[in-house]
């Protein structure tokens, strides 16, 4: 690694990394994206594409994104918008999980869904997505329904899970599994106007206390819809509280849900 | 004793978004969303003074009950 440092030091202008540089240092040193990165962030380079990054995350914060490990269950309205944003943050590895393939009702909210891949797997345009937005990050598509069953398999070696289902059930099972395997969720669901977003630190059971009881598979978003800009809204809270609990920076939402209604805007804080 | 009502999303719906009530010490949840007459199985999160609370928990005087409908899209 002293080799690439000094190439990346020779190389580096004006403490910065540009692209063409990144690739040229990939290619000569046999590296992955995500290592020249790393190579840079240690000697305290910045990867041109994470400068506006700069001071919100420091260098230390976007070497520990960069071995981060994410999961985003379902890539849907709210899971595209947060595999969009996570792959811009610099996370390292990302499994994105969902059976579906995007058809013509995803397009009014789905920001991964174009006219361009009508009929193709979500999981597959996800990772296409992300190949062109950040190369350093790795992708594990895996195109099949989250399961109770296969859930611990799925989620293997992942740091926090994001939750992008559409299904109050299978919510639930994602919810148990990730309880079971230690590792935090950042819950979201959407209806209409209506957003709400918590995070579930292991042994806190949120998810399981905000649908305890309930026998049906979908609320209210089954009679309202789902606009553009409720995904998008609580998406983008969930990557923010992904990339602080993979910090451990801030304060996250655990046993406390934001309640948005964007008709009216208004906000509510709850306590679980 | 006064108790201030909050409903949020659907429930507005032909109702309202808040207002206080007058109901006899040690009423439930259940009780006055019976009374507004929202069918229990449209409300799925009762909060009491902002805490997670249940349906059988009784309320004391000036406490605000907000009820949420279930919401799960994603």
């Amino acid at each position: 690694m002293e080799k690439i440092g000094d190439f990346l030091i020779t190389h580096a202008q004006g403490g910065m990394l540009p692209w063409a540089v990144e690739v040229q240092a990939a290619e000569e040193f046999s590296l992955s994206c995500r290592e020249v990165e790393l190579a840079a962030l240690a000697a305290e380079i910045v990867p041109a594409r994470y400068q506006r990054n700069q001071n919100t995350l420091s260098l230390a914060d976007q070497a520990t994104l960069l071995k981060s490990h994410v999961a985003v269950i379902g890539c849907g309205g709210l899971g595209g918008y947060a595999i969009e944003e996570l792959a811009r943050l610099g996370i390292g590895k990302m499994t994105v999980i969902d059976p579906d393939t995007f058809e013509e009702h995803n397009l009014n909210r789905q920001i991964l869904c174009t006219i361009n891949v009508l009929g193709m797997p979500k999981v597959d345009v996800a990772q296409a997505r992300i190949r062109v937005i950040n190369p350093a990050v790795e992708v594990i598509p895996v195109r099949e329904a989250f399961s109770k069953e296969q859930g611990s398999e799925m989620l293997r070696g992942v740091q926090v899970a994001v939750d992008g289902l559409d299904s109050i059930p299978t919510r639930i099972q994602l919810a148990e599994v990730c309880d079971a395997m230690g590792i935090p969720l950042v819950y979201g669901s959407v209806g209409g106007w209506y957003g709400q977003i918590t995070t579930q630190m292991p042994g806190q059971h949120s998810v399981q206390a905000i649908y305890q009881d309930y026998s049906g598979e979908y609320g209210i978003e089954k009679t309202l819809g789902n606009p553009s800009f409720s995904p998008a809204l609580i998406a983008s809270l969930q990557a923010a509280e992904a990339c602080k609990v993979l910090l451990g920076t801030g304060h996250c939402l655990a046993r406390r849900m934001l309640f948005f209604n964007m008709l009216d805007m208004e906000m509510e804080t709850l306590v679980l | 004793m006064p108790i201030t009502v909050k409903l949020f999303a659907s429930l507005r719906k032909g109702r309202f978004d808040i207002d206080d009530w007058a109901y006899t010490p040690g009423i439930t949840g259940r009780q006055i969303m019976h009374d507004i007459g929202i069918p229990e199985k449209e409300v799925r999160l009762i909060f009491v003074n902002g805490r997670h609370a249940s349906l059988e928990d009784r309320l004391a005087d000036g406490d605000t009950l907000a009820l949420f409908p279930p919401v799960g899209g994603g």
